[in-house]
């Protein structure tokens, strides 16, 4: 094939596109571009609009309005076969009548390639399958079918690689080891990959950008160490990890810092972690970065006083507090199990302290509770 | 002793059944098939002699209907597979909600009689008919031809009669088709043609070995389109069968007909089930 879309290399650029189904809209007015080369998590829950954006780029759904570029080509209306972009689908969709071999050789012939037995066994090596060519995909375990079809996919040497939910039916284990295969096969090709999907360990494991969609926007994006520790909406700091989120208000500035005002008591936090608008804030510090000391030590930061345990869970690395707060709240804390104190029992009175660099802002009228809730067909495997 | 002894149990009936209403006249009718008349006796008494000649005699005079009941099957079995396949993947893939109401219609022609439903192609494609003023005001057809009696007409009726037969199986085949395999093709460099010919054909093979055979064995021995739609010049084997055997009642002639179509039908079905089973049809 010699026509423009089929050369096309570079970055992918999503111009405003839209996507409505009758009075739905599943994707709305989402921008972003994806440097050539990147590992790219498009990280949501089910139904946010992650998976249409990605069959919009594969060619498989059309978008309502707006363009798409790879490169300098606007491939916007081109078919999925016109595309240098392969997709490996969320159930491998791998041909039931053909031979591993064939399945990985499809692309390669359906281009007009005579020689395929080259490219087709590097593929089958990169996946660590060699031996299974001549089996039939029914004949593979998950695991194997899930490779086969990212060969399938790599063999082409696509300019992007979309993988949709590519380990959602695999156990635990499998997922974790085939995370950072992935991430390393991603390297050794050096190709775009574009990755969908609704386990935030997994985007943060593999990808080097997130995008955090939620109802057909894109809520941030950035690095996985940007967007946790500096998330700028209530969605993204729960729905990636866990926050905790104090309503407060600012009552004045000191440097680089802002004094805030959490239910009578005053604490500090970096101006540049502050997505607020006006003065009235959600103060967000992640439950691992809160320390709990008794009442007689000393501590130093940022520091909460008045609490009172209400539940301990010992779990090995760590052990999980829940701490009842004079206005209410029951704040998470994370305590590493390495520093020879003894856990606190139910019911002792303690403070809370942390560094004031860990807290971050958001805006006062963002709902605290975004991005917590758990769809039900989400596994509950996933923590 | 009692759990292995069960499932041959089961079978008793069914093979009992076959045993006495298949095998049996099978058997009988292979006798007859090498009877000759019994000498001074009257007209279908026949005594057994062996005769394999008359397989010989009986094909050499009826050759010509032999090879018009293949061809006008195989011909009504490629035009059927021409429209179901097509209906068959709307059913499957287009129809979404209407998909149980489009099956009925399919099936819906059985609560008719397969004998009435044939008469009124007589009527549908007779002078009074829409078919030949359309067809002749068109210039299709010239103003003296006519398609009742005709060639034309039989396989019609044929094509007609045994469409469901060749659009269920279809149906089930192509029904099982992921689509998402179809959408991994297109993802894959292949476009809309190629698709269907190295992944939604390949994978509704079964369907097509299924509906081809469905319809290409019965209508292959088929006698009520022949005669009700047609002539003496579109005869095919069945009509010779049934008037061999009632009307003349030569039963030696019409059994080793029956025999050889049978063994005929069986070579063909064979051979092509052989092709039409392995993995690369292109």
């Amino acid at each position: 094939m010699a026509d423009v879309a089929s050369s096309a290399r570079g970055d992918l650029k999503l111009s405003n596109i839209t996507k409505s189904y009758g009075d739905f809209t599943a994707v709305n007015n989402l921008s972003l571009v994806i440097p050539e080369g990147s590992f790219f998590a498009l990280l949501g829950p089910s139904g946010c609009g992650k998976t249409t954006t990605l069959r919009m780029i594969a060619g498989l759904e059309e978008p309502t309005k707006g363009t798409i570029h790879l490169g300098s080509t606007d491939i916007t209306d081109t078919k999925p076969y016109q595309r240098p972009i392969n997709t490996v689908f969320q159930n491998y969709a791998l041909f039931p009548h053909l031979s591993i071999f064939e399945n990985i050789a499809f692309g390669l012939r359906r281009r007009g390639i005579k020689d395929v037995d080259d490219a087709v066994n590097k593929a089958l090596e990169l996946v660590e399958l060699p031996h299974l060519a001549q089996r039939k995909p029914t004949q593979l375990s998950g695991g194997q079918q899930q490779r086969i079809a990212l060969a399938r996919a790599i063999v082409n040497r696509p300019a992007l690689l979309l993988l949709d939910e590519p380990l959602g039916a695999l156990d635990l284990k499998l997922r974790r080891q085939m995370q950072i295969e992935l991430k390393w096969i991603q390297k050794e090709v050096g190709i775009t990959f574009v990755h969908v999907t609704h386990d935030q360990e997994e985007a943060m494991t593999m990808a080097d950008t997130i995008a955090v969609m939620n109802e057909g926007e894109i809520e941030q994006m950035g690095s996985p160490a940007e967007l946790y520790d500096n998330p700028k909406t209530a969605f993204v700091a729960n729905f990636l990890g866990q926050s905790n989120l104090i309503k407060g208000s600012i009552t004045g500035s000191d440097g680089n810092n802002q004094i805030v005002d959490l239910f009578g008591q005053k604490i500090s936090l970096q101006k540049d972690r502050s997505h607020a608008v006006d003065n009235s804030i959600l103060a967000g510090i992640r439950p691992e970065k809160f320390r709990i000391s008794r009442l007689e030590t000393s501590t130093s930061g940022n520091v909460l006083t008045g609490g009172k345990v209400e539940d301990v869970s010992y779990i090995g690395v760590s052990t999980q507090y829940q701490v009842l707060m004079p206005w209410g709240q029951e704040l998470m804390v994370f305590e590493q199990n390495d520093d020879g104190v003894a856990p606190f029992s139910v019911g002792e009175s303690v403070n809370i302290s942390w560094e004031p660099i860990f807290t971050f802002a958001l805006r006062g009228d963002d709902d605290a509770e975004a991005g917590t809730e758990v769809s039900p067909d989400e596994d509950l495997d996933e923590e | 002793m009692k759990k292995i002894s069960t499932p041959y149990l089961l079978l008793i009936p069914g093979m009992g059944f076959l045993f006495i209403f298949f095998l049996l006249p099978i058997f009988n009718l292979a006798q007859t098939s090498t009877q000759t008349p019994k000498g001074g006796g009257d007209t279908g008494q026949y005594i057994q002699t062996w005769r394999f000649a008359n397989y010989v005699d009986a094909f050499v005079a009826n050759r010509e209907q032999f090879y018009r009941s293949f061809i006008y099957a195989i011909i009504a079995t490629i035009l059927a597979l021409l429209i179901a396949y097509p209906l068959a993947y709307a059913i499957a893939f287009k129809a979404g909600k209407l998909k149980n109401v489009m099956l009925v219609l399919v099936v819906a022609p059985f609560f008719v009689s397969f004998l009435l439903r044939t008469i009124a192609w007589r009527q549908i494609l007779g002078e009074q008919g829409f078919v030949v003023p359309t067809l002749r005001s068109l210039h299709i057809i010239s103003s003296s031809t006519t398609l009742t009696s005709t060639a034309t007409a039989v396989i019609a009726g044929m094509t007609y009669n045994f469409l469901p037969f060749m659009t269920l199986p279809l149906y089930a085949s192509i029904d099982r088709i992921d689509p998402r395999t179809l959408e991994a093709s297109g993802d894959l460099y292949a476009n809309a043609f190629t698709t269907f010919r190295k992944v939604t054909l390949p994978l509704s093979m079964p369907g097509v070995v299924a509906g081809t055979l469905l319809t290409f064995i019965p209508a292959a021995g088929d006698y009520v389109n022949a005669s009700i739609l047609g002539s003496p010049q579109t005869k095919m084997l069945g009509n010779v069968i049934e008037s061999r055997y009632f009307k003349i009642v030569d039963y030696p002639t019409a059994a080793a007909l029956s025999f050889t179509l049978m063994a005929a039908i069986l070579v063909l079905v064979m051979v092509y089930v052989r092709k039409a089973g392995t993995e690369e049809l292109v």
